[in-house]
């Protein structure tokens, strides 16, 4: 029960952290670098996850992913893609609910990068998307790495969203903290809850160190 | 030829100017800080749209609002030289200098690496990270980055602000010499009128926003609106002229001026050497007779072309020593007691110590 847990939070966690990974990077440059109406907006909106409750953040994707939901009806038509009670849903639940922690760690990283590199680029001959991958990404990189990180952690631990949106179904949703929440609920399953709480433990911890070593190793790279 | 017209509103003081220079040339945009300088090279370079103007470089159009034309920075070939060097930290100093060179692989290399790298001396750097170099350094590099992308023009936003007067010294000779090897069109950006002495072949002075004068740097020394700009102590004729001789018995070179001739300390001048040299109003005597018995070497004979009031108390002569105009200051008193008047034959008395020639 464990192992299976483990696993499928990992893959879970990656496919959410893959998955939201281009777009926080955009969303990230858009509110440091852009210049547009309803930045503050976007900015509130991208952050709300934070301070909703989770199991609010599962209802509204019930209520726009499910099979009858606004999205969810069209994917399933057009794709055949279901997203309620199955992994890619939890999937989206943990990308979701980890969101603004990406964003913030690519948009503190970015922050520090001087916009004027990029100008001085341009002037060297490189088109807006050259100047942006050649210069500034390369400099976010570890920035990247360390929300990227971040989030992964953060999307092991995800509960209520998951629990809420795809339930709780043992090789398909039931990912460590609900596998953990499941044992306290057994009668007889106390060691199995520490085995998950520990191993929960181990790796929040690996992920939230190793995103402090990259965030330095992004600070010795600009000399600062 | 470089035509500029442009307008640009900044917060709350407005950029208007309008320039020209034939090319190759080294164009000094030169004035206070926060007339609008480096404004106006960011709009040359195309980071900056202006609010309506027209940039015309060697026949093509840069950008014209007009007819909606503005062609994109990376595509202008105009190389920039940023006040604070702007070296891309991730990469050594090598894939610092090739970053233009390899987008600018559909053009003929007319500046080659190698040669880059052997002028401005950057050989033992090429492996070292911009965080590990000094101020100088990094305005060599990131001179050689603008050269090597075969820029058609080059910005200088004035590289040598940050740097002290010695890191100064170190690198103005690299620009002097980068001028006349590749003959690259330049616009410098300086607030200092000795960089604009040993650079420029024109000037387009600035002050708040505005052009006050701009010609070749010959001219606009005359002109009474730079002498406002760069101080009382600064005015005074820039004269290019040829090391006619060495005076074998004084070791004094000799440089025709007009139908008379300049002498001065040789300093290294070599005969036939083109010379820039200033010749500070301030150090001009006016005489109206031929004067004897004076340690003064340079006596020249010329007319008075114009007198005009400077200050309050003084007065600036403008000389005719046969077509080269030089400038005198004097106190009124001695423009009244001399009964001073345009047309008036003169002699201007210059000591040979107070000029210094410089090749150019």
């Amino acid at each position: 029960m464990e192992w299976q847990a483990l696993t499928l939070s990992l893959a879970v966690a990656t496919r959410s952290v893959l998955f939201s990974l281009p777009l926080a990077v955009a969303v990230a440059w858009l509110l440091t670098r852009g210049r547009f109406a309803g930045r503050a907006l976007l900015d509130a909106f991208v952050h709300l996850p934070l301070v909703l409750p989770p199991v609010a953040v599962g209802y509204l994707l019930l209520v726009l992913f499910g099979s009858r939901g606004l999205v969810g009806g069209w994917l399933d038509e057009q794709f055949g893609l279901r997203l309620v009670f199955t992994r890619s849903g939890a999937a989206l639940a943990t990308a979701v609910m980890s969101f603004p922690l990406m964003v913030r760690a690519i948009r503190v990283s970015l922050e520090h990068v001087d916009a004027g590199l990029e100008a001085a680029a341009r002037t060297l001959g490189a088109g807006p998307l050259d100047a942006f991958l050649s210069v500034t990404l390369p400099l976010l990189l570890p920035g990247v790495l360390a929300g990227l990180v971040t989030a992964f952690a953060a999307s092991l631990g995800e509960f209520g969203a998951v629990i809420t949106f795809v339930s709780n179904i043992p090789g398909e949703t039931r990912t460590l903290p609900l596998a953990l929440y499941t044992a306290l609920q057994t009668p007889g399953g106390d060691a199995v809850a520490a085995r998950l709480a520990a191993l929960s433990f181990a790796l929040g911890f690996t992920g939230l160190l190793a995103a402090e070593l990259l965030a330095r190793r992004f600070r010795a790279r600009l000399g600062r | 030829m470089l035509r500029v017209e442009l307008r640009k509103r900044r917060g709350s003081f407005t950029i208007e100017a309008a320039f020209e220079a034939p090319l190759p040339a080294v164009v000094a945009l030169f004035g206070p800080s926060g007339c609008g300088k480096t404004t106006l090279v960011e709009i040359l370079a195309g980071l900056l749209a202006p609010d309506a103007g027209r940039i015309e470089l060697d026949g093509e159009v840069l950008c014209d609002t007009a007819r909606g034309i503005s062609v994109p920075a990376e595509s202008r070939r105009v190389g920039y030289v940023f006040q604070d060097a702007r070296l891309f930290p991730h990469l050594d100093v090598r894939d610092n200098l090739t970053f233009g060179l390899k987008r600018h692989r559909h053009v003929p290399v007319r500046i080659p690496f190698d040669e880059v790298v052997d002028l401005l001396g950057l050989e033992a750097l090429l492996t070292r990270r911009p965080g590990t170099l000094s101020g100088g350094e990094r305005q060599r590099v990131a001179l050689g980055r603008a050269l090597l992308s075969q820029p058609r023009l080059l910005l200088l936003d004035e590289p040598l602000a940050s740097l002290d007067a010695a890191r100064r010294e170190e690198i103005l000779p690299y620009l002097e010499r980068l001028r006349d090897r590749w003959q690259v069109p330049m616009v410098h950006v300086s607030h200092q009128f000795e960089e604009v002495l040993r650079l420029a072949t024109h000037v387009v002075a600035l002050d708040a926003g505005r052009v006050l004068t701009s010609g070749p740097l010959v001219r606009a020394a005359l002109d009474p609106a730079l002498g406002r700009l760069v101080g009382a102590a600064a005015v005074g004729a820039v004269l290019e002229t040829t090391v006619a001789g060495i005076d074998a018995t004084t070791g004094l070179c000799r440089l025709p001026l007009g139908d008379n001739e300049l002498r001065l300390l040789a300093n290294g001048l070599a005969p036939g050497t083109r010379v820039r040299l200033q010749m500070l109003a301030r150090d001009v005597i006016v005489a109206t007779r031929p004067p004897e018995g004076l340690s003064v070497r340079n006596v020249l004979r010329g007319h008075i072309a114009a007198i005009s009031a400077e200050s309050a108390d003084s007065d600036l002569v403008s000389i005719d020593i046969g077509g080269a105009l030089i400038l005198a200051r004097i106190t009124r008193a001695a423009t009244q007691a001399l009964a001073l008047a345009a047309g008036q034959p003169v002699w201007a008395l210059v000591k040979a110590v107070s000029l210094r020639g410089r090749a150019c």
